[in-house]
Parts: structure tokens; sequence; C-alpha cells
């Protein structure tokens, strides 16, 4: 938490047009890697006595995994477990995926609605890209409800941020660290 | 590796996970290695009780209690034997071995070159963060000689073990490095190491944030190698030998026949039973 969380480049998918198959297949990898990520990162905390922001992480999981299920109720075969070489996202990883580096022990709420919302964000800019490439009428009217969707996402971390406004700099001084060599 | 199974429903990478919570400190890059190896595990569809996963002692050796495979956490240094063991009684499982860099290259030292020269058909993840964490901060055998600390003030000033040169000269048959930072490419070079015949070693530089704040900058340093995995030794030397430490992908891939005797059984397990007891 030491530096503001990455953005996530802003690099064109390598001559990807989705077939409907393949898209949902990165919907579905986008929802449960969220969801799965969610969860670890709520593990973390709840290991070290964030109780506050692993509830945060916890429901975060819980939305992702809805969504992920919607996806597969959608087409079965979006579950498929596929190379990671298959995937064509905007970054190196899918676009709702927290990097676990970036987390500390004694983040607190506003950090982790700002990485999430780093991770919505992302994912408004990766169904946008498909909307504004894609040559198939099908996954057009898909990502362009996902991008509405992930906009309301947005809209909605952006309500429960402003209730957590940023901690003063000190917030990750610990009076007891875990480092006895400093 | 094992047969990939055919299932009804596909394994995921969270059903390779136990549920026992890791205990490293968040942020620590071992979580990304776990993701990775469940993820490449998911991408091979191996069934979990196909699988092995051993290790030696260390924080980043807890991870076979973080998976639902078999496990073993074994003896400081002695994964790699314990691993060799394994698939050497067990042919039909695809073993993974792994552990940190104090665990694999100083106390484990010694079998990590036997390992790499025996060939068996196993992959060795070496979660790399230059420092004993779960001892608080001592300097590991890949540890910089200018890393100053409270514990080696100045440094140590000796030179770090290069262990994928080591793993080359010693006949390893598959090399790679990846970055916790990037837990998909790192689960395609686990991927990758379980398919490929015989020793397999995948380093993955794992951030210590805890002892070693300074390595969230990997992220600015890691990049891809700039030319593919080679199958020629003499070649892989001198890019090995050369290059930055921060080079990521697979940068040697030979073709040695792995090494797999063949036993008969001599006794059964209710013989050897009576034997033990008499």
């Amino acid at each position: 938490m030491s530096k503001e969380p990455r953005k996530a480049p802003r690099r064109a998918p390598r001559g990807v047009n989705f077939t409907p198959a393949e898209f949902h297949a990165h919907v579905f990898a986008m929802e449960s890697d969220a969801a799965h990520r969610y969860d670890d990162l709520a593990d973390q905390m709840e290991t070290h006595n964030n109780r506050e922001v692993a509830g945060l992480f916890r429901r975060m999981a819980e939305i992702e995994r809805k969504h992920a299920d919607h996806a597969t109720k959608a087409d079965p075969d979006a579950a498929r477990p596929r190379p990671a070489t298959q995937f064509h996202w905007l970054g190196a990883e899918a676009p709702e995926a927290i990097d676990p580096l970036d987390l500390h022990y004694m983040m607190t709420p506003h950090h982790a609605l700002t990485l999430a919302l780093r991770c919505e964000e992302n994912a408004v800019a990766f169904f946008e890209h498909v909307l504004e490439t894609t040559k198939d009428a099908v996954v057009r009217e898909h990502a362009k409800h996902l991008v509405e969707e992930e906009r309301e996402h947005v809209q909605l971390i952006r309500k429960w941020l402003a209730r957590y406004p940023k901690p003063q700099d000190g917030w990750d001084e610990d009076p007891d660290p875990p480092v006895y060599s400093e | 590796m094992n047969t990939a199974v055919a299932p009804a429903t596909y394994f995921q990478a969270r059903d390779y996970k136990s549920e026992v919570k890791p205990v490293w400190c968040p942020g620590c890059g071992d979580f990304s290695v776990l993701m990775a190896i469940t993820k490449a595990f998911a991408e091979l569809q191996l069934a979990p009780e196909k699988t092995a996963v051993i290790s030696g002692i260390g924080c980043s050796s807890r991870i076979p209690a973080y998976t639902n495979c078999y496990g073993f956490h074994g003896v400081h240094g002695r994964a790699l034997a314990l691993g060799t063991g394994v698939k050497i009684a067990r042919p039909d499982l695809t073993v993974v071995v792994a552990g940190g860099d104090g665990d694999g290259f100083s106390i484990g030292g010694n079998h990590f070159l036997h390992a790499c020269r025996r060939n068996v058909d196993m992959t060795y993840v070496v979660m790399d963060n230059r420092v004993y964490g779960m001892t608080k901060g001592q300097p590991s055998p890949t540890t910089e000689p200018d890393w100053d600390s409270a514990l080696t003030p100045g440094g140590t000033g000796l030179r770090p073990f290069n262990p994928l040169v080591i793993a080359l000269a010693s006949g390893a048959n598959f090399i790679a490095r990846g970055f916790a930072g990037d837990p998909n490419a790192c689960a395609s070079l686990i991927a990758e190491g379980v398919r490929h015949p015989g020793f397999s070693f995948v380093e993955i530089l794992s951030p210590c944030v805890t002892f070693r704040p300074d390595q969230r900058d990997w992220k600015s340093a890691v990049h891809p190698a700039p030319v593919k995995a080679t199958d020629d030794a003499a070649r892989a030397a001198k890019r090995l030998m050369t290059d930055d430490g921060f080079n990521t992908g697979v940068l040697y891939a030979g073709s040695r026949a792995p090494f797999q005797p063949s036993f008969s059984t001599t006794k059964t397990v209710a013989e050897l039973e009576e034997a033990f007891a008499s």
C-alpha cells in the first residue's frame, strides 16, 4: 500500500475479435477470478484481524460470484478451463483482479474500496474496448449491457467510498511491528 | 504428469485449495504463487488425488497445507529428496515441490544439485524473496551482497547464488523464471513445467513485503525475456550468465530423458508390517 494502485495499461488486445463463446469465457473468467481473489483477500484480512476490510472483501466476493454464476447460466461452456494464453485482456490480468501485492495488513476500507473502484473502472474500459472493436452483433449487444452494468458498479463503489475518507499519513504505523531487524 | 481426467464439471482453481487459510503477511508474493499453482492445476485438469505437493521448511513451504492435493511438509532442505522418493515410488502422481530460496539453495543446496542431475519428472517451484522471512530477516544465498539490515550492517559482501545457472549446469531439463506480481504468467510457466518431461525448475520472484519492502519495486524491474526458450544448453548458459535476474519466461527447455527406474513389488504392505512388528 505504499503506492497508489496501478492502472491497467491501455494496450489493445492482440488482434482479437471475440466469438460469442470466447467472449462468454472472458466474462466468466473475469468474474470468477475476481470472486476468488476477493475471497483470498478477505481470508488474509481475517487472519490478521482486520475485520472491517475482511467483511468488505467478502461482500465483493459474493457479488462477483453471482456475476460468475450468471455467466455460466447464459453459457455453461464458459466455465471450461482454458490456458491463460487464450485470454486477451487490456493488461496482464483480468480487469477485476486486485494485485495481491497491493495489500497491507493495516489497510482501511478507503484503501480496499479504492482498489475495488480501480477494478470496476478497468472492467468498464475492457467492455468499452470490446464494444468499440467487435464485429459480432451478439458480442456487441452483450458488451453494451456489461458496460452499463459495470458503470453502475463504479457509481455504487464511489458512493461507498464517500463514506470512508482517505486516512491521514501514518495509517500504516504499527507501534509493535513484526520486524525484528528494524 | 498424471493423465488429465474427463470431468463432468471442471476443476476450477479454487477446487485445489484447502480450508486452511494462509498465515502469510498480506501483500506477500506467496499468495500469488499459491494462486498460480492452483490455476496451473486447473489448466491441466489434474485430479487432486493424483497430485502431490511437497515442501521443506519456511514461509513458502507452508503451501501443501493450503492445497487439498496430497501434501507433505517435510524437513528443512529435504523437499526435493522427498519429492524424488514420491515420484520414483508413485510415477502415476504429478509431483510439485515448492519452497523458498533458503530451504532450496542453502540447507537443501546439495539436494538441488542432485535433483537437477537425476532429472526425475517433477516440478520445483522456488519462491525466491532473497531473505529468510520466517526467522525474521536474515540474508539468504540469493541476497544481494550490499543489502543493509540491522542483522547484517553494510550487507554480507558475498556473491549471491545464481540458481538458474546452477540448475542448468547440474542438468535440469526445464528452467523458467516468473514474477509473483503476474500470477497468470506464473500459472502458465508452472503448467508448462509440469508438462515438460524431467526435472523442471521454476524460480518465482516473490516479494517479502515485511523484511524486503524494497522488493515491491520488482514490479517495474521485471520484463519478459527478449528471446525465446532455447534447447541449446551452451546458448542458455550464456544468456543466464549475462541476464539481469529479472528476465521472465521459459529460459531453457531441454530434451534429456527423465530418470524413472522400473520396480517390481517384492513385499506386500502386510509383509512389511509384519517384519516391522517382529
